[in-house]
């Protein structure tokens, strides 16, 4: 298996990239602050307006380094891509499959259960850890709402039927995600998901996460040779890297929503750390940027056993893995896309 | 794998200190300095062989010498530091 390599946060606004010999270098007014060889790293991550130089923007494409600029917000803006590389072949299945309804549509259905069953995985093991300190029955009325639904993905015949299905999921499980959240409860509570901008801190932490996750997705996928904006779910539209968003999907609740409950559950992030702007959206200050980078850096070297592989790899890996997962069913080797269940 | 890299270049000479300026450059595009003329670098194999290649190639050996400390996987526990110009763990959290 891969190694999992280390990503470059860098959230100074005045900072500026540049390559030395075979080094990213981190320069603030003139001085270098900070220098690693890029042998080091998987990605570079960019918040706010910093610039880099087109040398090391070369460098990062030529060693598969991504390079994403985001908004201080942590909203994505652009991303630095370098030649297209992995096989046509492959894209090419690809293509087909998305233009093919019935074909796509199968495939969103292992999506959708993945997504379905973790959220599931999230509430339950609420239940069992907290039992005694949360409402058991409100998270219990939520999930059976949830299997309802679960059990109809498969006689959907039309991909809105299955957007249908993922709503209703969604707004049940976001109901219930609220109990689960036990500590520091006037700075953080989740009636429905909201974002563009999101108006409450937890949304604001889900969001956050949710961009992290996608540019880890979306690099997973480039790296096996799949394009990532070409989905099986998601719709194409000009700048949205549809297949990234199908993928993390079934990736959410484990790699992110629990992330997020236990920052808040542990303390690690508290209500100071997000703003109210004017407009009634919430953004989150720098030190809570770094709190939530932090742990999810730390998050993604924790080891698990893949379900599926049965091998033993670094919560980072999930998203490459699944990528190599439908590439390989793509070209064939499998006989149907297995989406990750988490245990 | 973590590689700790140290050498000595003898400068008496114009060509020992092209040399010395030479082994710098190139232990800086593996890994991280520590100290004047010691390297810290995370390595796989293929890297690591491609250093030392690339190392041996510079020095005089008459003249210099070059020492590879293998920490391997476990390295965080094997190293401590005092004083000033703490590194960074290449591992850890990067955020700047």
């Amino acid at each position: 298996m891969r190694k999992l390599l280390n990503t470059l946060y860098v959230t100074t606004p005045e900072s500026y990239l540049l390559k030395d010999g075979e080094n990213v270098v981190v320069r603030v007014d003139g001085e270098d602050r900070f220098r690693i060889p890029v042998h080091n790293l998987e990605g570079i991550v960019c918040f706010g307006y910093m610039g880099a130089s087109p040398q090391l923007m070369r460098l990062c494409t030529d060693n598969n380094v991504g390079l994403s600029f985001l908004s201080p917000s942590g909203r994505f803006q652009a991303r630095v891509s370098g030649k297209v590389k992995g096989n046509v072949h492959l894209r090419r299945t690809q293509y087909r499959i998305a233009d093919d309804i019935g074909d796509s549509l199968n495939i969103a259905k292992c999506f959708m259960k993945g997504k379905v069953v973790n959220c599931r995985t999230v509430l339950g093991r609420g239940v069992r850890d907290h039992g005694d300190v949360i409402d058991c029955d409100k998270v219990r009325y939520a999930d059976s709402l949830i299997i309802g639904n679960l059990l109809k993905v498969d006689d959907c015949i039309n991909p809105d039927a299955l957007r249908g299905i993922e709503g209703n999921c969604a707004k049940f499980y976001f109901s219930a995600l609220d109990e689960l959240i036990l500590k520091q409860k006037d700075d953080f509570f989740i009636s429905e998901r909201n974002r563009r901008p999101p108006l409450d801190n937890m949304n604001a932490l889900l969001s956050f996460l949710y961009t992290l996750l996608a540019h880890d997705v979306e690099s997973a996928l480039e790296s096996v040779g799949l394009d990532p904006y070409v989905g099986f779910f998601h719709t194409d539209r000009p700048g949205r890297a549809s297949l990234a968003l199908d993928m993390m999907e079934e990736l959410r609740p484990f790699l992110a929503d629990r992330l997020a409950l236990s920052m808040v559950n542990l303390r690690q992030i508290s209500g100071n750390d997000f703003l109210k702007k004017e407009n009634g959206g919430v953004i989150m200050t720098d030190d809570g940027k770094k709190e939530v980078l932090g742990a999810w850096q730390k998050r993604k070297q924790d080891k698990i056993v893949h379900p599926y592989l049965k091998e033993k790899i670094s919560v980072g890996l999930v998203p490459y893995v699944q990528a190599m997962l439908m590439a390989r069913f793509l070209r064939g080797d499998i006989d149907g896309y297995p989406p990750f269940f988490m245990n | 794998m973590m590689v700790l890299v140290t050498y000595d270049v003898s400068t008496e000479s114009e060509g020992g200190k092209r040399r010395l300026r030479k082994v710098a450059k190139e232990c800086v595009n593996y890994g991280q300095r520590v100290q004047n003329s010691v390297f810290e670098c995370l390595l796989d194999p293929a890297q690591f062989a491609k250093l030392k290649h690339s190392l041996c190639g510079i020095i005089d050996e008459e003249k210099d010498s070059l020492r590879f400390y293998y920490l391997g996987k476990n390295w965080k526990n094997r190293v401590e530091h005092f004083g000033a110009k703490e590194g960074y763990d290449p591992e850890g959290i990067l955020i700047t």
